[in-house]
């Protein structure tokens, strides 16, 4: 059957609403669940108009694609673990960039098939079509373009997160000749591509090379700069789908493309921001310029103070307020669990607890949240950094656990510094900071951190979860 | 009003709301807010079902069903990922 042409963009503009009323119900917890119920129902409505509106012939490839690619998707989505969702999300991202490429190049088969039928040129036959060429090809070059960079990308940075590969950057000279060539070459294939649509071997080559200038684009991209990748990898595999939105003059397409990829960016954004570094030097791999700093043992040596669990038991038991500061390495020693169990046990004594989460804290925006959810801390107790620096005095003790760049005073105070200007949780502030840590070693930054070093620190040496296992032993006890 | 003008119209308004919704959306929920709006981009099955479903050629339809599969990843288990995040979120608070 074939839907009349109003009720159908009618139904796909439903669709579209149903999407902008989901992403606005994950403004708060409360509404979240509801508001991804919505998005899905948004998808389920886009996807039966689209089988009810065509004379759809291949049911065979419609069926077996969609039960194949659905069963897939809740098998992985039920099997994840949370530690595990940025990779997944990196390779999602992946998914939605190689499906945009593949359906654009199979509309322009499509159209080059038609031509050739009807014996008209390509460009008669899109026109034919009720659809503007011009618009048609460069819509199909965007797709292919911006979907391949996005899946070779987007596979490549699962890699490195999965731990398939080295997550540290890879630098070389001859990367940088090779990216620029297929730059070039890229370009070149998209204006005979354009010139000769007919050709559909430019399109394949065009979505080759974009493969290259993927790989090209992440290679030098370190482990710590990972959540910028993902966040910016999201925004292009909304765009891809938008720009195929623009092959098919397709509304819903458009529509959900560019509300992905704006909230990509505004993520990418706020990446950034956190780790004071601009999207140029992310993507291009460039440190800032690295002064000459104090060595470890410059400010370490006769200053760090070492203390065993029933000293800080003892600090705990005289606390009225206490933040607990995570990072990333609390997840690497699941250790979130008995942070949980320790936060439950002060607060049955009267205790307030908070936890204080830097917005780069895990390996993707939110990452941290997710996995103190997980473990059942209530939402509520999550505060924002901003939030946490203002009251800070008012601390009786922190607890730093698996956090290091993000709690170095050298990003205020040390101009020189790698990380300078990069906003951190100000633990100092605090009347007692306990940081729990396997040893003095530097974190993604590579440089040492006065906090350790600091009068009112105490350092609490050992694996995450031992130590905080040992502190709530200590504490039962006293 | 020519088609094309229109779409970008449409293009250009969607970034609007999309930036005006997004940025009320809170840290805590960047997350689900990413696995969630991946799920959407999977919006491309649309087109991928078009592709299959067309009769065209073989290789229109294969191309056609490759990417409803890649899309389909997306589109089940980003909704169903984010749903386990968001329920983990919901259970106190």
């Amino acid at each position: 059957m074939d839907l009349d042409p109003n009720l159908r963009n009618v139904l796909y503009l439903a669709a579209a609403v149903l999407f902008m009323f989901g992403i606005k119900g994950l403004t708060h917890p409360r509404t979240a669940v509801r508001g991804n119920m919505l998005g899905a129902l948004g998808m389920l409505t886009a996807i039966v108009v689209t089988l009810i509106d065509k004379q759809m012939l291949g049911w065979g490839w419609i069926i077996g694609g969609l039960a194949l690619g659905s069963g897939v998707g809740a098998y992985v989505a039920i099997k994840i673990q949370m530690t595990g969702m940025p990779q997944l999300v990196a390779l999602y991202n992946g998914f939605g960039g190689i499906a945009s490429a593949l359906v654009a190049g199979a509309v322009l088969h499509g159209w080059i098939h038609g031509a050739a039928q009807d014996s008209l040129s390509i460009f008669e036959f899109i026109g034919r079509e009720g659809q503007n060429p011009t618009q048609a090809v460069v819509a199909t070059m965007a797709s292919g373009l911006i979907g391949g960079i996005t899946f070779s990308g987007s596979v490549l940075a699962f890699a490195k997160l999965q731990q398939l590969i080295s997550g540290n950057p890879i630098t070389n000279p001859l990367l940088k000749i090779a990216n620029g060539l297929c730059t070039v070459g890229a370009i070149g294939v998209a204006i005979m591509l354009f010139m000769h649509p007919e050709q559909v071997g430019w399109y394949w080559a065009l979505v080759v090379l974009s493969l290259f200038v993927g790989v090209f684009l992440v290679l030098p991209i370190g482990g710590a700069d990972m959540p910028v990748v993902i966040t910016l990898l999201n925004s292009y595999s909304g765009i891809a789908a938008a720009a195929t939105g623009f092959v098919l003059n397709n509304t819903v397409l458009i529509i959900a493309g560019s509300l992905v990829g704006a909230s990509g960016l505004i993520l990418t954004k706020v990446m950034c921001v956190a780790m004071n570094r601009s999207l140029t030097n992310v993507l291009f791999g460039v440190m800032a310029e690295v002064g000459v700093g104090p060595s470890s043992d410059e400010i370490y040596a006769g200053k760090v103070k070492a203390a065993s669990p029933d000293e800080v038991a003892m600090l705990f038991d005289t606390a009225r307020k206490v933040l607990i500061v995570p990072g990333y390495g609390m997840a690497a020693a699941q250790a979130q669990h008995v942070v949980r169990d320790l936060a439950s046990l002060l607060e049955s004594r009267g205790v307030e607890v908070e936890y204080g989460i830097h917005p780069v804290a895990g390996r993707m925006p939110g990452h941290m949240n997710v996995l103190l959810a997980e473990a059942d801390v209530p939402y509520d107790q999550l505060k924002e950094m901003d939030e946490v620096n203002a009251t800070m005095e008012q601390v009786d003790v922190v607890l730093v656990i698996g956090a290091n760049d993000t709690v170095n005073p050298s990003a205020q105070e040390d101009p020189t510094s790698p990380i300078a200007g990069m906003p951190i949780i100000d633990v100092g502030k605090a009347r007692t900071v306990v940081v729990v840590k396997r040893s003095l070693s530097p974190g993604f930054a590579g440089i040492p951190n006065p906090l350790f070093a600091a009068n009112n620190t105490l350092m609490m040496f050992g694996d995450g979860k031992k130590a905080v296992l040992e502190l709530i032993a200590a504490l039962k006890a006293g | 009003m020519e088609l094309f003008v229109l779409l970008l119209t449409i293009f250009v308004l969607a970034v609007f709301v999309g930036f005006e919704v997004i940025t009320k959306v809170p840290p805590t929920l960047h997350t689900p807010l990413m696995s969630g709006s991946n799920a959407i981009s999977g919006i491309t099955v649309v087109g991928a079902l078009i592709a299959a479903g067309s009769g065209q050629t073989t290789l229109v339809s294969i191309l056609g069903f490759i990417a409803v599969v890649f899309a389909m990843v997306n589109v089940v288990g980003g909704f169903m990922v984010t749903h386990r995040m968001l329920a983990m979120f919901r259970r106190k608070g």
